[in-house]
């Protein structure tokens, strides 16, 4: 297994550089949004407008997260399920989103454009809402305050640990690591 | 007649929503430390050693376990011989979930109508489940359930001739479709027999059995061992990145049923199982 450190933004040869089971440490800007903050970009996406947030070579977060203690910028910030977001995603990455980062398995329709695009799936783990939260260092609403831990909020990053688990080859670790440790009878 | 306030009740969840959200049970962190020796993928060992540091600064910092705090069940035992005072019972359990969620800084998951959702802003209502037992005491539950792993449940309505056979064919593919949405390693509770509810609601509950403790029932206890080790064969691993730990526990309860039927249900958990449990 390797370990890397990219910096945001990066390109698409360095996208490519990327394969499923490789542990990323990231730094840069991410930005959060879950399913009412991608349904109402859609509808933004439909009536022509722009996006609250430079689309092109952006990262995702699927995550909503709990409220700051006084003193610190976010609460407890771990992934959500990414695949509610799935109708959504294809068009993202069309628009030129470089990354996401989510837990569980993606549709073959955002697998497919993954690689069409030359991005990436990352994965954080699931129910690590504290320690992912140490690698944030700020965290700011920038759109739809009204949804409250569904807004879409500007997280400032240093070394926030994901796995590759879709990559621009067409890799998919979620299916290729558990066949290899499935017990077969 | 023993008298008890219903202030008090509410205390008691109120200091469970927090307490459980920050600090998982000893049988859970006895399990976590399990897993962490035995898992067998370098990534799924990753995965857990990261997982075990996450419990260690939920504890020191009191920052939640997981951000997504639930929605609030809980479970209340009332003795016979109780009698409640000071104002309406579901109206003090969620006066504590109230309480306890904004108290706590935790998440507010909870929408007031599963159509129209809108955000409640304070978690409640909770879902409550009573019980009236024997005796003059209250036992109170509070278990706060992630959705991620709850959206993976599922429930089976076999036909007896499917059997034991059809019993653990439910339970495999319920774990098995779950994968990495569930956050594994998991914790599975399941319910066999009642009825359609009755065995939603035994799934539920064997979830805030301790892990350490095993079913009574003979036949029981060899299905959930032989059920963890066929999920644990399953590959799915911590994090659903591949690996020989997908569950923690296999809990199981079982009621009689109809002669026509053979109800299944598998709650699905992730390894934030988060149960407390308080008796006034
Ligand atoms: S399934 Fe559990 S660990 Fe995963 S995000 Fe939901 S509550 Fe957290």
């Amino acid at each position: 297994m390797e370990k890397k450190h990219l910096s945001i933004p990066f390109d698409t040869a360095e996208a490519r550089e990327l394969h499923i089971g490789d542990y990323v440490y990231l730094t840069g800007i991410i930005y959060s949004a879950r399913d009412a903050a991608h349904q109402r970009m859609q509808e933004a996406l439909d009536r022509g407008e722009e996006l609250p947030f430079p689309v092109k070579g952006s990262v995702i977060y699927y995550m909503g997260p709990t409220p700051a203690r006084p003193g610190r910028p976010i609460g407890s910030a771990g992934p959500t399920t990414a695949s509610r977001m799935d109708k959504y995603t294809p068009q993202l990455l069309d628009l030129g989103m470089a990354a996401m980062v989510g837990k569980g398995r993606r549709s073959p329709a955002v697998l497919e454009a993954v690689v069409r695009n030359n991005a990436v799936y990352f994965a954080a783990v699931g129910g690590a809402g504290a320690v992912l939260s140490h690698a944030i260092r700020s965290a700011e609403v920038i759109a739809y305050p009204d949804l409250g831990p569904e807004a879409i909020h500007r997280l400032e990053v240093v070394d926030f640990p994901v796995i590759v688990v879709a990559d621009a080859h067409g890799g998919d670790l979620y299916t290729s690591a558990v066949e290899q440790y499935r017990k077969k009878d | 007649m023993r008298e008890v306030d219903v202030s008090q009740i509410t205390a008691a969840i109120r200091d469970m929503c927090i307490e459980s959200t920050h600090t998982l049970s000893p049988d859970m962190e006895a399990a976590f430390t399990k897993t962490v020796e035995e898992e067998g993928s370098p990534l799924g060992k990753l995965v857990m050693d990261q997982l075990q540091e996450n419990l260690r600064l939920a504890r020191a910092e009191q920052i939640p376990i997981c951000q997504d705090t639930g929605m609030a069940v809980i479970f209340l035992r009332l003795g016979q011989e109780v009698h409640l005072t000071g104002g309406n019972l579901a109206a003090a359990v969620d006066e504590g979930v109230r309480q306890g969620y904004n108290q706590g800084y935790l998440r507010k998951s909870v929408v007031g109508d599963p159509i129209e959702r809108v955000n409640t802003g304070d978690n409640t209502p909770a879902v409550l489940h009573c019980e009236i037992v024997p005796g003059d005491q209250v036992e109170i539950t509070v278990a706060p359930k992630g959705f991620g792993s709850e959206n993976m449940s599922r429930i089976y309505m076999l036909k007896p001739a499917d059997g034991l056979e059809g019993v653990k064919n439910a339970i495999l593919s319920a774990v098995a479709e779950a994968g990495p949405n569930a956050c594994p390693p998991m914790v599975v509770g399941v319910g066999i027999g009642g009825t359609f509810e009755k065995c939603a609601l035994m799934a539920k509950h064997a979830l805030t059995r301790d892990l350490r403790e095993k079913s009574p029932i003979p036949y029981v206890r060899e299905l959930e061992q032989e059920m963890l080790e066929k999920i644990n064969g399953l590959g799915i691993g911590p994090g659903g990145l591949g690996g020989t730990t997908t569950a923690m526990a296999v809990n199981i309860e079982t009621y009689p049923t109809h002669i026509a039927g053979l109800p299944v249900a598998v709650n699905i958990c992730c390894h934030v199982n988060r149960h407390a449990r308080r008796v006034l």
